[in-house]
């Protein structure tokens, strides 16, 4: 069992799953059942943390992960334009990854970028005033 | 009613980043002056203030701290919220962003206050390029000896709506799913881990400082009866201008989005966010405050060209993924209005529709457990009260399309 799963008190498990989250990738099956019984909790419990966030993913995603914001306010900005764009240049669909493990694309609801919208968040970073254009130099400059 | 900065005083005049032009503006004056008072006395201040709550409740500020401060224990917190996913609500960011240093005063005296020595600022996932700006500020007030009696420690977010909502943030932040909570009983008597625990908006916090620092009475003179003090919106959707401004609480809807951000040819104002109340056209002088329309003081401008249907839709689309499930009305009531909002968005509504909406609304505001479910049905029924004929059309051109589709198939 990992060091640093021991001695954590119930609070930390959001924490732990955070990290494990931000360090892998995704939360694994496995790192599951270790915190579970780390922690001395059910694997349902933690597995039902794991997926009440939206920024918590069991399944592995691409190293650079987009939200594209699909609430109203970008709505009313095009925000399907910023959409197609993405699908068009990737060739995945929302909720997929790119074959070779460099996007995941996810909707999003609302960012609280209504005054740049339409916006997107790339792993942490807030673009917006998107267009085609901007989302294709943005995307060439991912790692 | 004019602009005015309170909240918003210090926003590109201080560098966030930089302690001393905050120090500058009377930074930690109010600090200075709340810890010679008791804290009883900071509480009577607050209370005379009028000041209520920013996040969209409105609950009274200067109550919430005296009930925290009667609650026996020793072991008290005080959360910010910072959680804000309230659809077209970007204010907190603007006011983290661009003062960091203001809330972080405003928490220490209401630490004080309640007698708090642990404190969170609870941070949502999709802000997490303003953590390091925040931790800077807190490390930069904690070097100049302004943090000896409290703990300020920032948790972060993973992505839901609810956990905005008091309850389910305190849930998060025991490492929880983030589900709302029986009540009650309420945050100041049994809160966080069961303590008495304050939860405030950033934007109910930043008013603390000039509070103190001018008065009560000074604040009691701005707005209206009820509303006292300035809000800070967050206008977008169908406006020249999007972004954030404050005016006195009272102001007319027209002075924000028509004179302030150059809306024009306007359908209709969503105020408040996805549960916030739809004001039509006609409708465009009311005055904006917590008797009216106000709540978290988002401002979401449409034009002649949206589809009503369209816009319910997507709003009931959103409050049913971000419901936390805990409930039956809401998890259940959200799901079935979406069926139906999204049939009747695609133009195959039917002739029941209407007076099941009516029924579930009423069903889900009576008995969900918190905010979302209560208020989910807000847009609903506003835009059936306003737009009426929106819905009534497209029902009845389902029904002749359906009868015609009927037709070939004979």
């Amino acid at each position: 069992m990992p060091e640093k799963l021991k001695i954590k008190q119930r609070e930390h498990l959001l924490v732990l799953l955070q990290e494990e989250q931000e360090q892998a990738g995704h939360i694994s099956g496995q790192f599951i059942e270790q915190i579970a019984q780390a922690m001395d909790l059910s694997i349902s419990e933690v597995y039902g943390v794991a997926t009440f966030y939206h920024f918590l993913s069991t399944r592995p995603l691409g190293r650079n992960v987009i939200h594209v914001c699909k609430c109203i306010p970008c709505y009313l900005k095009n925000s399907q334009l910023v959409l197609e764009t993405i699908q068009e240049k990737l060739g995945i669909a929302p909720g997929e990854t790119t074959q070779d493990g460099r996007f995941s694309l996810q909707l999003t609801n609302c960012i609280g970028a209504c005054d740049q919208a339409p916006a997107m968040l790339l792993n942490h970073d807030l673009h917006g005033f998107l267009t085609p254009d901007k989302i294709a130099q943005i995307l060439e400059a991912c790692p | 009613m004019p602009e005015k900065r309170i909240v918003l005083r210090n926003c590109t005049v201080i560098d966030p980043a930089d302690i001393n032009t905050y120090l500058e503006q009377d930074g930690f004056k109010a600090l200075a002056q709340a810890l010679a008072m008791t804290p009883e006395a900071v509480i009577a201040e607050v209370k005379a203030s009028g000041l209520r709550g920013r996040g969209g409740a409105g609950f009274p500020c200067g109550l919430k701290w005296e009930l925290a401060r009667k609650s026996s224990g020793v072991e008290k917190y005080l959360i910010c919220n910072a959680d804000e996913g309230e659809v077209g609500t970007f204010k907190d960011r603007y006011i983290l962003q661009h003062d960091p240093f203001t809330l972080i005063e405003a928490m220490t005296i209401a630490a004080h206050a309640m007698g708090a020595k642990q404190a969170f600022i609870y941070l949502r996932a999709e802000y997490h390029y303003l953590l390091k700006g925040l931790l800077d500020a807190i490390d930069q007030v904690k070097a100049r000896g302004f943090l000896a009696h409290l703990n300020i420690e920032i948790r972060e977010g993973a992505g839901a709506y609810i956990c905005g909502e008091e309850s389910a943030l305190m849930d998060s932040i025991e490492g929880k799913r983030g589900e709302s909570r029986f009540k009650p009983p309420f945050p100041p008597s049994r809160g966080l881990w069961g303590k008495p625990t304050i939860i405030n908006n950033v934007e109910t916090l930043m008013n603390i400082p000039a509070i103190i620092l001018n008065g009560a009475q000074w604040f009691n003179q701005i707005g209206t009866d009820k509303s006292k003090g300035t809000k800070v919106f967050s206008i977008s959707g169908d406006v020249a201008r999007p972004g954030v401004c404050e005016f006195v609480l009272g102001s007319r809807l027209d002075e924000i989005v028509v004179d302030w951000a150059l809306a024009r040819d306007i359908k209709m104002v969503q105020v408040g966010g996805a549960t916030g109340g739809v004001i039509p056209s006609s409708m465009i002088k009311t005055p904006l405050a917590f008797e009216s329309v106000l709540g978290s003081g988002a401002v979401t401008v449409f034009n002649q060209s949206r589809d009503t249907l369209d816009f319910v839709s997507r709003t009931v689309e959103f409050l049913a993924e971000e419901s936390c499930g805990k409930c039956t009305p809401c998890r259940e009531g959200t799901e079935v209005m979406l069926e139906i909002l999204g049939r009747l968005a695609k133009g195959d509504g039917q002739q029941e529709d209407i007076q099941t909406l009516e029924e579930l609304s009423s069903v889900m505001s009576l008995s969900s457990l918190c905010g979302l479910g209560q208020a989910a049905s807000v847009p609903v029924m506003d835009t059936l009260k306003y737009f009426r004929n929106d819905y009534e059309t497209r029902i009845k051109q389902s029904v002749f399309m359906r009868s015609l589709r009927g037709a070939q198939w004979q």
